[in-house]
C-alpha cells in the first residue's frame, strides 16, 4: 500500500510509548487453537482500524498435528502501523502463546523487552514435557529478557461461556476470541465488526455465535478492568494518512482470483479454470468456484496434468484457459506446457512456490521454482513469466498475464508463492473502468491465397491466428508434431524445425516490447549498489534500501516483474550501478539469469528456511558494500560475504 | 452425441490432403475409412466435429478427417476433450486412443472421463503392442508375448478394456474390429449414445504383432467364434446353432447348442443392453482364460444412459450464477470494506 513511506524506523516498545508508528504482533498456538482465524479477525479490526498492515501466517503441512506437540505449532503474525507496512516485520513487540510449544517455538523472534502472554492454563506437565521444557519457563526466570504476561485464559474463558453449556472441549474452543478480545482492548479496537463476523458465520448456530462473542467481550472486559500493573497497557496506533477510496483486505490468492477474472472480462472471453489441490495454490480453485456468473467454469481435475489439458482444450476452443498448482504440479504440467507453446494457444499458469524440491515444504515460502519457470520444459520451449511482488499487485499480474496469453499467442507463468498468497494487505479498490480493454478476435474466414486456410500464418509480431472449431469451413489440425510454416501440416523438415524453432522463440522475445521498462523503486538510476529483487521480496527490499539510504547510503531498489522475457532497458540499467545484489529465496535462481543475459556481476544473497527475508538481514548485506557504517564500521567484511544464512550456497 | 442439425456429406468430404502414413496393410486404413464412410451417415458437420487424440500410431488419426482436429500429448487426450467439450458443448467430440495410450499412459484419464461421463465417442484401438516405438509389449498383451522389451515373453498380466471401461462406470461399451463390415453399425450406436461411449477395436499390427486376432477377428472364415449382440435378440452364434445361456449354479455364462432354432428350449438369454451384471460377463468372453472357449463378444455389450458432465456442469453454471450480474466493480469491493475520506 503506497503512502507516505516510514516503517518501523527502530524497534517500538509496547512500553512508554502512547502512540508507537508500528507494532508487530504474533498469535501462536496448537494448529487447532484457531490462530489463523484469530489473525485474520484481528488483521480485519486492524484495516477497519485504518492502520497499513501486513501478515504472515505461519502454520504447519498437518491440518491436525498431535496436540501440544513443537511441529503443530501454527502461528500469525501481523505488522501494522500508521505508515507505510510491507513486511510482516523482523521481530515481534508482543507474543500471544497458547501453549509452551508455541512459546518455545516462537520465543526467539520476539524483540528483548518485548511482552509475552501466556495461557497458565495450557503449561502442565504434560504439555511442558511435549515441548521439551524441563522447568516451566514461565517460573524458572529463563524469560527474565521480555514481560511476561501470563495467567489462565483457559478458566477464565471456560467461565466466560458458563451460560451456554457447552461442554468443556467446546468451551475451550472459544479461547482464541478471548485472546482476540484482550487484543482488541490492548489496541483500541472496535469489537463490533468481529461480533457481526461471528453472528454471521454462525447465523445457524447460534449458541455458538453467542458464546465466542460471551468469550470475546470477556478478554476484552479482562483488559480493561483487571487490575494489572506492569507490562499490560493500552496503545493506540494511529491511522494511516491514506488516498481517499474504498479499501478492502486482499490475500494473494483473492487478488490472483480477481486478476483473472478482470483479465478475462477485457479479453472478452469466458474463463476455463482447470486444478487440482495442492497446498498453497488450492484457494485460487475455491475462490473461483464463486463467481460462476461471469461465466467462469472450474474444474477440478483428476490430476495436475488432467487440469493443464482441459484448460488447453478449452483455450483451443475459444475461452481463455488458466490453471494452477505449486512446484511440484508445474512439474507434472510440463509437457503439456510445451503442447500449448507448440500449438500457440493462450493459457496462464500460476505458480504459487513453495520450499523444495519434490515435497519440500508444503507451507512454507519460497522463490526457487524460477529455473523451473524460464528453463524447465523439454526443447526450446520459452514462455512469459511474470511475478507478482505482494497481494495486491497479484491482481495486476494476473490482468497482465492474461493480456500477453491472449496478444501473443502463448501460455504465460505467472509466479506467487506461499508468503503472497496467504498473506493480507490493504488494497485500494481499483475502479474498473480505468483498465484498458484487450478484446480477442477469431479468425472467422480463410485467410491464404486461393481459398486456403494457413493457422499457422504469423502476423508482424510472429502471432498466429485463433480458430475455434465450430467455425464453418476453416476446419484444420494442429498438435504437438513440428509444422510447415502456414499451413500446419505435419512437417519435420531441417530447414523447417530452424524456421519455426526460431519464430517461437522471435514471438516470445517480442513480448518485451509490449511491457513497461523498468522503473527504480527507490534511489537512483546508477551508483554503487543496485539491491534487485523479484517477487515477494519486494517488502524487505524496499525497506531494507530505505533505511539504508536514510544513513546516506548509496543504494537503490530495482523491482522486476518481467522474469521473461526481461524488461529491454533492464541489462543497461543495472551496468549503471558499481555493484548488483541479488536477494532471493532460493540458491541465487534470478542471478544467474542476469548474468547470463546482461553479463553483470550480480551477486547473491540467498535464503532458503521457509522464513521471508528479514529487513535487518537485508540491511547487514547492504551495509558490506559501504566502509565504516553500522555493522560494517572497520570496512572489514568483504563484499562477496553477504550469504545468509550459509556461505556454501553462493554459486558464483 | 447431443442433438445437431444433419448436413449431407459424402466420404470424400471428410478425406483431408494428408498423405495417410500408416503401414501399408495397417488395420487403422479399415478403421478411417470406416469412421469416414459413417460421418456421412450420421449427417454430421465438419465444422463441428473434433477428434482429439494422443500418441501413437492411433492418435495420427485425426490428420486424416476433414475436420477439426487436435494431436495431443501421451495418454492425454481425454482430458483435453474434456476442456474441448465444456468449453463448447457443441462440438461432436471423438477420441481417437490406442492400448498404450488409453490404458497405460493414460489409463488414469480414460477411468475419469468415464466415470464423469463426457458426452464423447472414445475409439479405443486395441492391436496389445506399442507399434510406434517399435514394437514393445503394451498393457493389454498376452502373458509370453514376444518383444524387443520381453525377448523372454512378457511377465506382466494384461488388462481388460471394455472390464476396465465398465469398472470404471462407463454407460457405453461396444467391440468392433478392423476389418469388421459392422464397425459403422457400432460407431452409429456409439454416437447416438448421450454420454461417453466406449468402442475397443481390436486392430491388426501386422508389423509387430500380425494376425494376433486371427482366431476370431480375421475378414473372414471365423464367424463362428464371433458373438454379435443385439439388443433385445437372442445371443446367438455360429449361425445360430449355439447360443449363451446361465449357468445358474456357478452364476457365470455357458454355451449351449441350438436345434432347430429352438433357442427358446436350449435356454438361451436375449441381449438387454441395460443389464450390467451380464455385461460384466460378456465383456470376460474369450478374454478371461476361464471363459478362452467362448465366442468373442462383439457390438453394443451395454447402453445405459445417464445425464452428462457436460450438461450438468452447465446446468450447475447456471444454477449458480442464476440472478446475479456478472459487475466487475461489485465483485473487487466485496466482503468488509471501508472508506477513506478526503
Amino acid at each position: 500500500m503506497a503512502t507516505v513511506s516510514a516503517e518501523r524506523e527502530t524497534a517500538v516498545s509496547h512500553l512508554g510509548d502512547d502512540s508507537p508508528e508500528a507494532v508487530v504482533v504474533r498469535f501462536a498456538g496448537d494448529s487447532g487453537d484457531g490462530m489463523q482465524l484469530t489473525g485474520g479477525q484481528f488483521t480485519l479490526s486492524t484495516a477497519l482500524a485504518g492502520n497499513d498492515l501486513a501478515t504472515f501466517p505461519d502454520f504447519p503441512a498437518e491440518i491436525r498435528a498431535p496436540q501440544g506437540t513443537l511441529f503443530g505449532v501454527s502461528a500469525f503474525q501481523i505488522n501494522f502501523g500508521s505508515s507505510e507496512i510491507t513486511t510482516a516485520g523482523d521481530a515481534p513487540d508482543v507474543l500471544v502463546a497458547m501453549n509452551p510449544a508455541a512459546l518455545k517455538t516462537n520465543l526467539d523472534a520476539l524483540k528483548t523487552g518485548g511482552l509475552i502472554i501466556a495461557d497458565t492454563g495450557e503449561f502442565t506437565k504434560r504439555n511442558l514435557e511435549k515441548a521439551k521444557y524441563a522447568a516451566n519457563p514461565i517460573e524458572d526466570g529463563s524469560l527474565a529478557k521480555w514481560d511476561v504476561l501470563a495467567f489462565d485464559i483457559s478458566a477464565l474463558t471456560i467461565e466466560s461461556v458458563k451460560p451456554f453449556g457447552l461442554g468443556n472441549k467446546e468451551a475451550l474452543r472459544c479461547k482464541n476470541m478471548w485472546t482476540l478480545g484482550l487484543a482488541l482492548w490492548m489496541f483500541d479496537r472496535d469489537r463490533q465488526p468481529i461480533i457481526d463476523g461471528l453472528n454471521a458465520k454462525f447465523a445457524k448456530k447460534p449458541d455458538i455465535a453467542s458464546a465466542n462473542i460471551a468469550a470475546l467481550n470477556a478478554g476484552h472486559a479482562y483488559g480493561e478492568t483487571a487490575e494489572i500493573s506492569g507490562p499490560l497497557q493500552r496503545v493506540h496506533v494511529d491511522s494511516v494518512p491514506a488516498s481517499p477510496g474504498l479499501y478492502r483486505t486482499v490475500t494473494g490468492a483473492e487478488a490472483i482470483s480477481l486478476g483473472l477474472v478482470a483479465g478475462a472480462q477485457l479479453a472478452g472471453l469466458r474463463m476455463f479454470f482447470g486444478g487440482y489441490p495442492i497446498t498453497p495454490a488450492s484457494a485460487i480453485l475455491h475462490n473461483l468456484v464463486k463467481v460462476k456468473e461471469f461465466g467462469v467454469t472450474t474444474f477440478q481435475a483428476e490430476d495436475e496434468i488432467a487440469a493443464i489439458c482441459a484448460a488447453i482444450g478449452a483455450s483451443y476452443a475459444g475461452q481463455l484457459g488458466v490453471t494452477s498448482s505449486s512446484g511440484p504440479g508445474i512439474a507434472l504440467k510440463g509437457e503439456a506446457m510445451g503442447l500449448a507453446a507448440m500449438t500457440e494457444l493462450p493459457l496462464v499458469i500460476i505458480n504459487s512456490q513453495r520450499g523444495g524440491p519434490s515435497t519440500g515444504l508444503p507451507t512454507k515460502t519460497e522463490q526457487s521454482d524460477l529455473y523451473q519457470a524460464v528453463y524447465g520444459r523439454n526443447g526450446d520451449t520459452p514462455m512469459p513469466v511474470i511475478a507478482s511482488r505482494s497481494p495486491s499487485d497479484a491482481f495486476y499480474c494476473a490482468i497482465e498475464a492474461c493480456r500477453i496469453a491472449v496478444q501473443f499467442m502463448t501460455p504465460v507463468i505467472l509466479l506467487t508463492d506461499g508468503y503472497i498468497a496467504n498473506a493480507a494487505e490493504p488494497w485500494k479498490v481499483p475502479d474498473p473502468s480505468t483498465f484498458e480493454p484487450f478484446p480477442v478476435t477469431y479468425l472467422e474466414e480463410k485467410n491464404g491465397p486461393d481459398d486456403t486456410l494457413l493457422p499457422y500464418k504469423r502476423d508482424s509480431r510472429g502471432v498466429r491466428p485463433w480458430i475455434k472449431p465450430g467455425t464453418p469451413g476453416l476446419t484444420h489440425r494442429i498438435g504437438g508434431i513440428e509444422k510447415a510454416i502456414d499451413t500446419g501440416n505435419l512437417d519435420y523438415s531441417p530447414e523447417t524445425h530452424q524456421t519455426q524453432t526460431d519464430a517461437r522463440k522471435n514471438k516470445i522475445d517480442g513480448v518485451a516490447n509490449a511491457i513497461p521498462e523498468q522503473d527504480v523503486s527507490l534511489g537512483e538510476t546508477s551508483g554503487r549498489l543496485v539491491v534487485v529483487g523479484w517477487g515477494s521480496t519486494f517488502g524487505p527490499i524496499h525497506q531494507a534500501v530505505r533505511r539504508s539510504r536514510k544513513k546516506g547510503l548509496d543504494v537503490s531498489h530495482v523491482h522486476v516483474r518481467h522474469i521473461w522475457p526481461l524488461p529491454k532497458n533492464l541489462g543497461q540499467l543495472l551496468r549503471g550501478y558499481d555493484n548488483v545484489l541479488v536477494p532471493e529465496m532460493n540458491t541465487g535462481q534470478f542471478k544467474t539469469v542476469l548474468r547470463d543475459q546482461f553479463l553483470v556481476d550480480a551477486k547473491p544473497l540467498n535464503k532458503v528456511s521457509g522464513q521471508p527475508f528479514a529487513i535487518a538481514e537485508l540491511e547487514d548485506a547492504i551495509a558490506t558494500y559501504f566502509d565504516g557504517v553500522p555493522g560494517n564500521e572497520g570496512g572489514d567484511i568483504p563484499v562477496n560475504d553477504t550469504q545468509l544464512p550459509s556461505p556454501e550456497a553462493e554459486n558464483s | 452425441m447431443n442433438e445437431m442439425t444433419k448436413i449431407e456429406t459424402t466420404l470424400k468430404d471428410w478425406e483431408t490432403d494428408q498423405e495417410v502414413r500408416w503401414c501399408p496393410g495397417c488395420g487403422d486404413y479399415a478403421i478411417l475409412k470406416a469412421v469416414q464412410r459413417t460421418l456421412p451417415q450420421l449427417g454430421a458437420d465438419p465444422s463441428k466435429t473434433v477428434f482429439v487424440s494422443g500418441i501413437g500410431c492411433s492418435s495420427r488419426f485425426p490428420y486424416y478427417v476433414e475436420s477439426y482436429g487436435f494431436h495431443t500429448i501421451h495418454g492425454r487426450a481425454p482430458a483435453f476433450a474434456t476442456g474441448i467439450k465444456l468449453a463448447n458443448p457443441e462440438l461432436d467430440v471423438w477420441l481417437v486412443t490406442g492400448d498404450g495410450d488409453g490404458m497405460s499412459i493414460g489409463g488414469n484419464h480414460t477411468m475419469h472421463i468415464l466415470r464423469r461421463n463426457l458426452d464423447c465417442q472414445i475409439l479405443l484401438f486395441n492391436n496389445e503392442i506399442y507399434g510406434l516405438t517399435k514394437g514393445q509389449y503394451s498393457p493389454t498383451s498376452r502373458q509370453g508375448t514376444n518383444s524387443p522389451s520381453s525377448p523372454l515373453g512378457s511377465v506382466d498380466r494384461p488388462a481388460s478394456p471394455c472390464a476396465f471401461a465398465l469398472g470404471s462406470g462407463a454407460r457405453f461399451v461396444a467391440r468392433g474390429f478392423d476389418v469388421s463390415k459392422n464397425l459403422p453399425d457400432v460407431l452409429k450406436a456409439a454416437h447416438a449414445h448421450r454420454g461417453a461411449a466406449f468402442i475397443e477395436i481390436f486392430q491388426n499390427c501386422i508389423v509387430y504383432n500380425k494376425d494376433i486376432f486371427d482366431d476370431f477377428a480375421a475378414a473372414k472364415g471365423v464367424e463362428d467364434q464371433q458373438l454379435w449382440l443385439q439388443n433385445g435378440a437372442p445371443m446367438l452364434f455360429a449361425g445360430d446353432t449355439k447360443g449363451i445361456a446361465l449357468d445358474v449354479e456357478n452364476l457365470a455364462l455357458k454355451i449351449v447348442y441350438v436345434v432347430d432354432g429352438d433357442w427358446q428350449s436350449a435356454g438361451v438369454i436375449t441381449h438387454d443392453v441395460t443389464n450390467r451384471a451380464v455385461a460384466y460377463m460378456l465383456v470376460d468372453l474369450r478374454v478371461a482364460p476361464k471363459f478362452r472357449e467362448f465366442p468373442m463378444a462383439l457390438g453394443v455389450i451395454y447402453d445405459d444412459p445417464r445425464p452428462t458432465f457436460d450438461s450438468d456442469v452447465v446446468a450447475e453454471r447456471e444454477k449458480s450464477s442464476a440472478g446475479r450480474v456478472a459487475d466487475l466493480g461489485k465483485l473487487l469491493s466485496k466482503g468488509q470494506t471501508w472508506t477513506v475520506e478526503d
